[in-house]
């Protein structure tokens, strides 16, 4: 470790705990309707698709448009993929993707999780990744924060179960937040080198006789949604470890910038609808804390090598001119700290896009992506589905808070009831079952030992990794993994769905619930919300939910691998 | 209540990917077009008859002892740039230590003379693209007696041109001290040519 690693973790803690109030601020606006300067188009948008502005929906109603649209839209990329060697755009004439290829892609952009069983470079048309990939990397994440916001308005206020307006949100977001973000950080990035043309692909005679094909592409304009919106899909295989995708420390530092700055400014955002701005600032200090801990424990990790590697002869060591540490599938731009750093801050958040290979990290750093995605991301999380699931959680800890001593548990004034912990828990056990259940299949099955690139106990983890990462929506993956198999496209592909739309049900309903009740002054017993006692016990929820569900699977993966490790064993 | 449903699910779809699909990637392709035209095609580099001879951002192979070499590379059969990726073996895979690790140490024992225990770790291991541009200041160091030896040159004079192009952290604090391959060679050639120009 060095003490320029650890500087630039501190950087880019200040830059979010600097960003996070005034786009909280800003996000509010857009979501309460004050932020008017693209109204006319708003307007036409509306008028087109035949929508009431003023509609309040109530829950289920609100539940249904949602489900409804992510279909509609899933429905569209399904037919354009298979469909692109017909459509314009397409250079270097893509013919169509597999049946269960395209239907595996399509659930995983409509569910925000980006897992990719196919290489961007040699797969899709520009057509496909701008017209759908892109167009997915808007919607979904204008999707997750609608629903965040659906859920802060039936906790924050008194209304009949009723919740807002799912098609007045969802164009809100899409174009006062995610459009104008997406504009100034692709110009950022392609100043800095990302490209963005729509030309083919570039021959090179290189300097000693060699041909190298150079993929081209509209880039970075899909690159600063796939951060803004913590969706995580990159434009070619190798995501933002690619030079093109990803050239400079510069554009890196935004780049994870970028994937938690809406998650970091909701928390603001609700502080502020809740009229508790501390209640706000105590939620980002839980996640903060989770965040910190996972980043210093991959970079320690990664930073101290492996020792295999090092009595191999390699100089694990880091000096002013040796990188040292655990160099296997990382960038040299990037080194041990950023590689680290944005492994922890993308499976923190469920963005899913790598600058590393996670495959190929130590075992404990590896395990960090891992236990971060099984938390439930909600360590800022993803845009919406962090606040979404970090809400759950206080209603968890607030409700456990109530048990200890012994009154019906109070949540911002509203009483927390046995219908409320129903969907909370809910939410915990679909979320768990879809990992573990799915993983344990896949290790029995042939069909899914088929795929692993690794033997010994990192095959496990590998299978472990790719469960999690799609029932958790985030999309990263131990990539020597070969998911693009009928079995892992099939039931990875379902569990994507399992993993978003069966999870945001019961978590939308609660919100219903919430909406229907009073709020009931605070007395001497509430549980105050704002203390640091607070986030301590929210972390601790969130650790032994966590840590009872998957421990015993890590146990066999990731933590016997790091003995095994020490001890010198090869698989 | 669906069927009230469908409408506005059909035409925001519609409408949302014209506009974030269509009228969005073509806004920032025409500002990226005249703002930063080198970039946004490639930061291509050409020779000086016009023929493209690589990207300065991309990594590209070079094997003969008078250039420096980059890190090893699983992208295709290394550096190709329609297959980037990494090798994704583990901690534990015998392949990873006991093949490419040790392939990789042992070439840099033999052609460079470096010492079991102090090679530079991003010489013996594969990038995460596959296509990494740059090595570790460390490595490049290594490389210089042999591509001075190459090349009939002095290793002092070799010394200076890698000198020359070592890059320091980006604004002093982000990322790490690196050098570009590609542009260390071409620098090479021009400025100590392995056959004098007739």
């Amino acid at each position: 470790m060095t003490a320029n690693g650890w500087f630039q973790i501190a950087l880019f803690s200040a830059a979010l705990l600097v960003i996070t109030k005034p786009l909280g601020i800003y996000v509010l606006k857009v979501y309460d309707g004050s932020m008017r300067w693209l109204a006319p188009l708003e307007r036409v948008l509306y008028r087109i698709s035949g929508v009431d502005r003023d509609e309040e929906q109530h829950w289920t109603r609100y539940a249904a448009s949602m489900l409804i649209f992510s279909g509609a839209s899933m429905l569209l990329t399904y037919a354009v993929l298979r469909l692109q060697q017909l459509l314009p755009l397409n250079p270097q004439h893509m013919g169509a993707v597999p049946d269960r290829q395209a239907f595996e892609t399509a659930a995983s952009f409509t569910t925000n999780t980006n897992w990719q069983s196919y290489s961007g470079e040699t797969t899709m048309s520009y057509f496909s990744q701008m017209t759908q990939l892109t167009f997915h990397n808007f919607a979904s994440a204008a999707t997750g924060v609608a629903l965040a916001v659906a859920l802060a308005r039936g906790i924050t206020r008194h209304s009949a179960g009723k919740l807002g307006n799912f098609w007045v949100d969802l164009v809100r977001g899409t174009l006062y937040l995610f459009l104008p973000l997406s504009i100034i950080l692709a110009l950022v990035f392609v100043q800095q080198g990302v490209i963005q043309n729509f030309t083919q692909y570039v021959t090179v005679h290189t300097v000693e006789g060699a041909k190298q094909l150079l993929a081209m592409g509209p880039v970075a304009s899909q690159e600063a949604i796939k951060q803004i919106g913590t969706n995580g899909g990159g434009f070619f295989n190798a995501n933002s470890a690619h030079p093109f995708e990803n050239p400079t420390p510069w554009t890196n530092f935004w780049q994870m910038l970028a994937i938690f700055a809406i998650p970091a400014a909701l928390t603001c955002m609700y502080g502020r609808m809740a009229n508790n701005q501390k209640h706000g600032w105590a939620l980002w200090a839980a996640m903060f804390v989770l965040f910190i801990g996972g980043a210093s424990t991959a970079y320690w990790a990664e930073a101290r090598g492996n020792p295999i590697h090092a009595a191999r002869g390699v100089d694990v060591v880091a000096s002013a001119v040796n990188p040292g540490g655990n160099m296997e599938g990382k960038e040299v731009r990037f080194g041990i700290a950023n590689s680290a750093l944005f492994a922890t801050i993308t499976t923190d958040a469920s963005c899913g896009a790598v600058n590393a290979m996670h495959d190929s990290f130590t075992p404990l750093g590896g395990l960090v992506p891992l236990v971060n995605m099984q938390l439930g991301e909600v360590v800022f999380g993803g845009v919406g589905a962090g606040l979404y699931g970090m809400l759950i959680m206080v209603v968890l800890a607030v409700f456990i808070a109530g048990l200890m001593v012994g009154r019906t548990p109070e949540y911002l004034g509203k009483k927390i009831q046995a219908r409320e912990v129903q969907m909370a828990m809910l939410f915990v056990l679909i979320f768990a079952g879809s990992i573990l259940v799915t993983a344990a299949i896949a290790a029995v099955s042939p069909a899914g030992l088929k795929g692993l690139n690794n033997a010994g106990p990192h095959g496990l983890s590998e299978i472990i990794y790719a469960f999690t990462s799609t029932a958790a929506n985030n999309g990263s993956a131990f990539a020597g993994l070969s998911g693009g198999t009928y079995f892992y496209n099939t039931i990875l592909g379902l569990n994507m769905l399992v993993g978003r739309f069966a999870m945001i049900v019961p978590m939308i309903a609660l919100a219903g619930f919430m909406a229907e009740k009073r709020t009931v002054p605070a007395s001497a017993g509430t549980f105050p919300v704002t203390t640091p006692l607070f986030v301590a016990l929210l972390i601790s929820v969130i650790l032994i939910v966590g840590a009872l569900t998957f421990f015993p699977a890590l146990a066999l993966g990731p933590i016997v691998e790091h003995f095994l490790m020490q001890a010198g064993r090869l698989f | 209540m669906l069927r009230k449903q469908l409408r506005p699910a059909v035409m925001l779809t519609l409408l949302l990917c014209v506009i974030t699909g269509l009228v969005y990637p073509g806004i920032v392709t025409g500002l990226a077009r005249a703002l930063f035209p080198r970039q946004a095609d490639g930061s291509l580099i050409t020779s000086a008859d016009g023929a493209v001879i690589g990207s300065a951002l991309i990594g590209q192979p070079f094997a003969k002892p008078e250039y420096f070499h980059p890190r090893p590379s699983a992208a295709g059969n290394g550096y190709d740039d329609t297959l980037s990726g990494g090798t994704n073996l583990g901690p534990t895979s015998a392949k990873l230590a006991d093949t490419l690790i040790a392939q990789a140490v042992d070439s840099a024992i033999k052609n460079d003379g470096a010492r079991k225990g102090s090679v530079p770790s991003d010489l013996a291991t594969s990038s995460a693209s596959g296509l990494d541009p740059h090595i570790s200041p460390a490595n490049a160091f290594l490389q210089v007696a042999r591509v001075a030896r190459a090349r009939h040159a002095d290793s002092s004079a070799v010394r200076a041109i890698v000198q020359k192009h070592l890059e320091d952290r980006q604004f002093g604090f982000f990322g790490e001290p690196r050098v570009n391959v590609l542009l260390l060679n071409l620098d090479l050639d021009h400025t100590l040519p392995v056959h004098p120009a007739p």
